[in-house]
C-alpha cells in the first residue's frame, strides 16, 4: 500500500484526535460528510486546495496528512519516551510532532541516541576500571608507592630534628619510589594507548559498522569490480574508527567480496530486471543460495533496484549482527528484534526459504514482503554442530490489500500490541 | 604503658615510614607482609591496635578481617584498614566484615597517627 493511498486515514485520526465529528469537519470543508467518509476510507483521493482546507482546519502542516512521519523515526522517538524520564511524554500524539517538526523530532531521535552511546561509554569505562586486572594492580601500586613518596617526604619536611641514618634512608626511599613510579606510570600510558583509544572501549563495533555501510549505501563499488581489496577499502572506510569495528568491516567487505564475485553485478541486474527482487525466482534462475542472493540484493545501488530494500541478518542467540534499515520498517538499534519476524522462525526451519507478507504497527501499516532462510556458516566438521545464520531480505509492497499480513513489531519495549505471546517485556505504549 | 601497634603492609617503604612515625609517637611498632600467616602473628603478638592493608600476598585483607572477628581473642580488636581502594562499595565491605576505621591510600602522616590514637582512647563514661 503506497503511503500517499493513506491520506484518508490520516485525516480521520487526526479528526479524532482534534475531537471532531466527521459531519463537523465536512461542514468547516464545504464538503459532504458522506463525501469526506469517502475520503477518510481512502476511497476518494484528496489533495489541492481542499486538502489544504482540512489541514487548515486540523492544524496540521498537510505534508503530515499526505506522508505521514517516517516509522524509523516515530520508533526513535518512542525509544526515547522508554526512559524512565520520558514518562511525560504524550506518546499519542508521536506521530503528529514528527510530522508538524520534523527537523526538532529528528534532533530529539538523534540526541536520545547519542546519549544512549554515551551511557554506553560510561558503563564501559566503569566496567574497565572495575574488572580489567592489570589496570586495577597498576592503580593499586602508584597509589601504594604515592602513598610512600608522601609519607617519606612529610617526616622529611616536619620540624624537629631526624637522625642523618633516617634521613639518608628516607631519601633513598623517595628516590627509589620515585623511580618506581615514573616506570608505573610509563607502563601504564603504554597499556592503555596499546588497548586503542576511548572509541575502542566505548563504543558497540557493530553499530560503528553499520554506520558506515549505511553511508555508503551498502554499496561498495570498488569491490564489485575486483579494484580494491576489502582490507584496503576497510582501512579507507573505517579510519578513525575503533580497532574492534575496523576488523568487522573487513570481515563484512571480506564477504562482500567473495559474494559479489559469486554473483557479478551485471548477473544480478539482468536478473532482477525480469525477476525482480525475489529471492525465490532468482535462486531459480542463478542456481545460487538465498542468503547470498539477499545480501547482493541489499548491496543493489538504487539505480538497478528502483526501490530500496532492507536486510537483517542475526547469528544463532538471535543477535542482529546487520542491518541495512529500511523506512517505516523499524529496527531495534540493539539486541533482537521482534520474535515474530520470520527472520527467527528461519532459525528453526534450517535451509527452507520462507517467505510472508508483514507489518508493523504506526499509522502508515505498510506492508512488506519478507523471505528468510537460515543457512550454515563455517566449515563444519565431523560431529560437529553446525552454526547458524539467518537472513531476512525485506522489500516493500505495493497494492498489497490483498494478501493477509503477519502483524509484527520492532522490539517488545515500543510495541503497542501488548496481548502478544512473544512478549517478553512490557511495553511502553497503550496496547491494541 | 606503651601500647602496641601491628602494622601489616606488604609495601616495604610504606611499613617503614609508618614505623618511623608511630615509634616517633610513642607506639611500639611490629610488621609482617604476608596475608596467609597473618591471623596467627596477631594472635602471637596481640597487639591494641592492626594496620591491616587490603592487598597482601596469600590472602586479602578482607579475609584476614573477618577470620580475626570470628574469633573471640580479636573479635574487638581495633582494625584500620588501608586500601587503594576508596569507593563506597569497598568501604561497606569493610564494614561488613566488622573494621574499625578504614582509610584510603594515599593519606598523610598525621592521618595514620590521629586514626590509630582515636582506635585505642578510652570511650568516656556518660555523665
Amino acid at each position: 500500500m503506497a503511503r500517499d493511498t493513506l491520506t484518508g486515514s490520516r485525516i480521520r485520526e487526526r479528526r479524532i484526535i482534534a475531537g471532531l465529528r466527521q459531519a463537523d469537519l465536512a461542514r468547516s470543508a464545504d464538503i459532504s460528510a458522506s463525501y469526506l467518509n469517502l475520503i477518510e476510507h481512502n476511497r476518494r483521493r484528496i489533495g489541492g486546495k481542499l486538502l489544504l482546507d482540512i489541514a487548515a482546519i486540523l492544524d496540521v502542516e498537510p505534508s503530515l496528512l499526505t506522508e505521514g512521519a517516517g516509522a524509523t523515526l516515530i520508533a526513535a522517538l518512542r525509544e526515547a519516551a522508554s526512559d524512565p524520564r520520558g514518562k511525560a511524554a504524550e506518546l499519542d500524539r508521536v506521530d503528529e510532532f514528527a510530522g508538524r517538526f520534523p527537523g526538532w523530532a529528528a534532533l530529539l531521535a538523534e540526541s536520545r541516541r547519542r546519549i544512549a552511546t554515551l551511557e554506553r561509554t560510561v558503563e564501559t569505562l566503569t566496567d574497565r576500571m572495575t574488572h580489567d586486572p592489570h589496570l586495577a594492580a597498576s592503580l593499586h601500586e602508584m597509589l601504594s608507592t604515592v602513598t610512600a613518596i608522601r609519607s617519606a617526604a612529610s617526616i622529611l619536611a616536619e620540624p624537629g630534628e631526624i637522625e642523618p641514618e633516617w634521613q639518608h634512608r628516607f631519601h633513598r626511599n623517595i628516590y627509589e619510589d620515585s623511580a618506581r613510579l615514573a616506570d608505573t606510570s610509563r607502563s601504564l600510558v603504554n597499556y592503555l594507548e596499546a588497548a586503542d583509544d576511548a572509541t575502542s572501549a566505548a563504543s558497540v563495533p557493530q553499530e560503528e559498522v553499520d554506520a558506515i555501510l549505511e553511508a555508503e549505501g551498502h554499496h561498495i563499488a570498488v569491490l564489485e569490480t575486483g579494484a580494491a581489496s576489502p582490507d584496503e577499502v576497510a582501512r579507507r572506510l573505517a579510519a578513525g574508527s575503533s580497532g574492534p569495528a575496523r576488523e568487522l568491516l573487513a570481515r563484512a567487505l571480506g564477504r562482500y567480496a567473495e559474494d559479489a564475485a559469486l554473483l557479478p553485478l551485471a548477473v544480478l541486474t539482468e536478473a532482477v530486471a525480469q525477476n525482480g527482487p525475489d529471492p525465490a525466482a532468482l535462486m531459480r534462475r542463478l542456481g545460487l543460495d538465498a542468503a547470498l542472493i539477499m545480501r547482493r540484493l541489499a548491496s543493489l545501488p538504487l539505480t538497478v533496484l528502483g526501490d530500496p530494500v532492507g536486510l537483517v541478518i542475526c547469528d544463532a542467540s538471535g543477535t542482529l549482527i546487520y542491518r541495512k534499515p529500511l523506512a517505516d520498517f523499524a529496527m531495534p538499534r540493539f539486541g533482537a528484534g521482534c520474535p515474530i519476524w520470520p527472520l527467527y522462525q528461519a532459525l528453526s526451519r534450517p535451509m527452507m526459504l520462507l517467505g510472508r507478507h508483514v507489518t508493523q504497527p504506526g499509522p502508515a501499516q505498510r506492508v512488506f514482503a519478507t523471505f528468510a532462510v537460515a543457512q550454515p556458516v563455517g566449515g563444519g566438521g565431523l560431529n560437529r554442530e553446525p552454526l547458524f545464520q539467518a537472513h531476512m531480505l525485506i522489500v516493500p509492497q505495493a497494492g498489497a490489500e490483498a494478501v493477509d499480513p503477519l502483524p509484527v513489531g520492532t522490539t517488545c519495549r515500543i510495541c503497542s500490541r501488548t496481548a502478544c505471546e512473544a512478549r517478553r517485556e512490557p511495553s511502553i505504549l497503550g496496547g491494541t | 604503658m606503651q601500647k602496641h601497634v601491628l602494622v601489616i603492609e606488604d609495601e616495604p617503604n610504606i611499613i617503614e615510614a609508618i614505623s618511623f612515625i608511630l615509634s616517633r609517637d610513642g607506639w611500639s611498632v611490629r610488621t609482617h607482609s604476608n596475608g596467609v600467616t597473618a591471623v596467627e602473628t596477631v594472635l602471637a603478638r596481640k597487639p591494641d591496635v592492626v594496620i591491616l592493608d587490603v592487598m597482601l600476598p596469600g590472602k586479602s585483607g578482607y579475609d584476614i578481617l573477618r577470620e580475626l572477628r570470628d574469633l573471640p581473642e580479636t573479635r574487638d580488636l581495633p582494625i584500620l584498614m588501608l586500601t587503594a581502594r576508596g569507593q563506597t562499595k569497598d568501604r561497606e565491605l569493610a564494614e561488613r566484615a566488622g573494621v574499625s576505621h578504614f582509610m584510603t591510600k594515599p593519606f598523610s602522616n598525621a592521618e595514620v597517627i590521629e586514626a590509630v590514637r582515636a582506635l585505642v582512647a578510652p570511650v568516656s563514661d556518660p555523665p
